[in-house]
């Protein structure tokens, strides 16, 4: 610890200070969640006769029900419960992949020593920042072309492909550290690159995996912008969906069941990270660079 | 040609150009094609009549476009600001020893795993002056009080600010932390027998030599504005008027709704050059540092 004073030394009123500053802290950074989760079980009596803050007079789930199962997107009133479902199946599957392709590519770089292999590198870097807006157009008729545009497999597709530089990148720096002695026994008894791979090299990754495996699934889990131009209409994620419920301004305007709504899609990745915290945490500073 | 084919499996170079032809297509390939595009004057559909960089001179004639750079400017240095004083201040407060430091951590980071869009409608719900904070305090009491920031053109660019800061100031405060739990125990030790008020050995000395974390700080914020799209989707839709619209809602908006192809290409160029630009100093010292 080499922290210059800690509240062991410090004085009375330093103390109070300084906890009185992370307090006000937590609560700018809690206050949004703690409106949305009170108001989301509030009665839309009192949302119209009181403000967001006040407190409900009864604790009613009806607008978690009608956001799950009725709230209305235009003409089509089955909630966010669809939503949900697209989300899933394009969530799991995108990173079940891209974690394989990252892990594989990484892999493949890390053992490759050739002179422009940091070129490689360096295009890859640049890949991380490249705003989307650069690529979506051409994109969009790249899978035209191979006729996955607007497609289930057409948003899982975009996702990997658009998460290689990441992905690639975390595994790779993992792989730069694992002694090479463990690959190179593996091919003195004769495995090939791929087998080696997958039976020597995964198995012992299982940390780096999580990590990014955890990145994948918040960053597509919240996606919107990709969904929205490439899932197509019968797969159209929570995050899309969620806005046309709350955008859906026909008649009076329910903000609890929006805020029922908005919770139901931030529940999945707020509840991986409570569980994963450690592992989130490493992986946040390259995660962030994403999207 | 199967022998050929077995023989390369054993090698890592196999794979590495599989990936990096994929890479190279869907991201180089496409920055090239949208560049293309944008020495056009495609409309609805690509049309190759090349007419040099007159799609760069409109934009600077296209008052939107304008509006929206001088957004992203002021948004991204009051966010990017906000972001490292709030970060930091927290990161200096955690380094002290005290109770709770995991659920402090734990409170201000879990912004982060939510997505864009359910921040922006959770402010966007707190700042509305006719359910939020303003109705609240009315509410209390004080009639007059007003906080319609949100609906001023001229205010409703800092709720962005705002909403964004508490997104991304748990970031800046985990890599500040790492940074700070990395300084030598035995140069607070030469401070503490120096005498030097605690907070100007921050600002003199632990910060200045703390320079490499404060950059990818700013990289990475920096980055999360060029790209900022979802957020003011949720919160303004670019609104009141045209005065929260920013270029990368500029460039899918062009491309998907207005369908000025080439207009839309030479903004995403813009902020591609933009981000490259920003980007540079950083991969010329990560490449620097590995040499």
């Amino acid at each position: 610890m080499s922290s210059p004073s800690n509240t062991t030394t410090m004085p009375l009123a330093a103390k109070i200070g300084l906890y009185a500053f992370l307090i006000a802290s937590a609560l700018f950074f809690l206050a949004p969640l703690i409106v949305i989760v009170i108001n989301s079980v509030k009665p839309m009596a009192d949302i119209r006769s009181g403000s967001l803050l006040s407190l409900p007079s009864e604790i009613t789930f009806e607008p978690w029900r009608i956001a799950w199962s009725s709230a209305c997107t235009g003409l089509d009133c089955s909630g966010i419960r669809p939503g949900l479902m697209n989300s899933i199946l394009i969530t799991v599957p995108s990173v079940i992949i891209s974690v394989l392709a990252g892990a594989l590519n990484g892999y493949a770089l890390a053992q490759w020593r050739a002179r422009f292999a940091d070129w490689l590198m360096l295009l890859i870097l640049i890949g991380l920042f490249v705003p989307y807006q650069a690529m979506l157009y051409p994109t969009v008729k790249m899978l035209s072309g191979m006729g996955i545009f607007r497609s289930y497999w057409g948003i899982i597709f975009v996702h990997v492909v658009y998460g290689l530089p990441y992905t690639t990148l975390l595994f790779r720096n993992f792989y730069v550290g694992v002694p090479d002695e463990i690959s190179r026994a593996a091919r003195m008894e004769g495995a090939t690159f791929l087998r080696t791979f997958w039976s020597v090299i995964l198995p012992i990754s299982t940390n780096i995996i999580v990590v990014v495996a955890i990145l994948q699934f918040t960053g597509i889990w919240n996606d919107y912008l990709l969904g929205l131009i490439f899932a197509g209409n019968d797969n159209m994620p929570m995050t899309v969906q969620l806005t046309n419920i709350v955008n859906n301004s026909r008649g009076a305007a329910e903000p609890n069941v929006n805020m029922a709504a908005a919770l139901l899609a931030a529940i999945p990745t707020l509840v991986v990270y409570f569980i994963s915290g450690r592992y989130f945490v490493r992986g946040i500073a390259t995660g962030a660079v994403k999207g | 040609m199967t022998h050929w084919f077995k023989r390369q499996m054993f090698r890592p170079v196999f794979t590495v150009v599989a990936f990096f032809a994929v890479i190279a297509i869907f991201f180089y390939g496409s920055i090239g094609w949208t560049f293309i595009m944008s020495l056009t004057k495609s409309t609805l559909i690509p049309r190759y009549d090349f007419v040099g960089f007159d799609q760069y001179v409109e934009l600077m004639d296209n008052k939107r476009w304008i509006v929206s750079c001088i957004n992203m400017v002021v948004f991204g240095l009051l966010f990017i600001i906000g972001s490292l004083i709030l970060g930091s201040i927290l990161a200096i407060l955690l380094d002290r020893g005290i109770a709770g430091e995991g659920a402090f951590r734990t409170i201000f980071l879990y912004p982060l795993a939510i997505s864009l869009i359910v921040t922006g409608l959770g402010w966007r719900w707190l700042l509305d002056p006719s359910i939020g904070i303003q109705a609240m305090v009315r509410d209390m009491g004080w009639d007059n009080f007003v906080f319609d920031w949100l609906t001023q053109p001229d205010r409703a660019i800092y709720t962005l600010v705002i909403a964004s800061i508490w997104r991304s100031a748990g970031l800046v405060m985990i890599i500040v932390l790492a940074g700070l739990r990395s300084v030598d125990g035995d140069l607070w030790k030469a401070i503490r027998m120096e005498n030097v008020p605690v907070w100007r050995a921050y600002v003199q000395v632990i910060f200045p030599g703390m320079r490499p974390v404060f950059a990818s700080c700013i990289v990475l914020l920096m980055s999360e504005v060029i790209r900022g799209y979802d957020l003011i989707v949720a919160m303004t839709n670019g609104g009141p008027g045209i005065s929260t619209e920013m270029p990368a809602k500029f460039a899918v908006d062009f491309f998907f709704a207005r369908m000025n192809l080439s207009l839309a290409s030479a903004a995403s160029i813009l902020m591609l050059l933009l981000s490259l630009l920003m980007l540079a100093p950083y991969l010329y010292s990560e490449f620097r540092r590995r040499d």
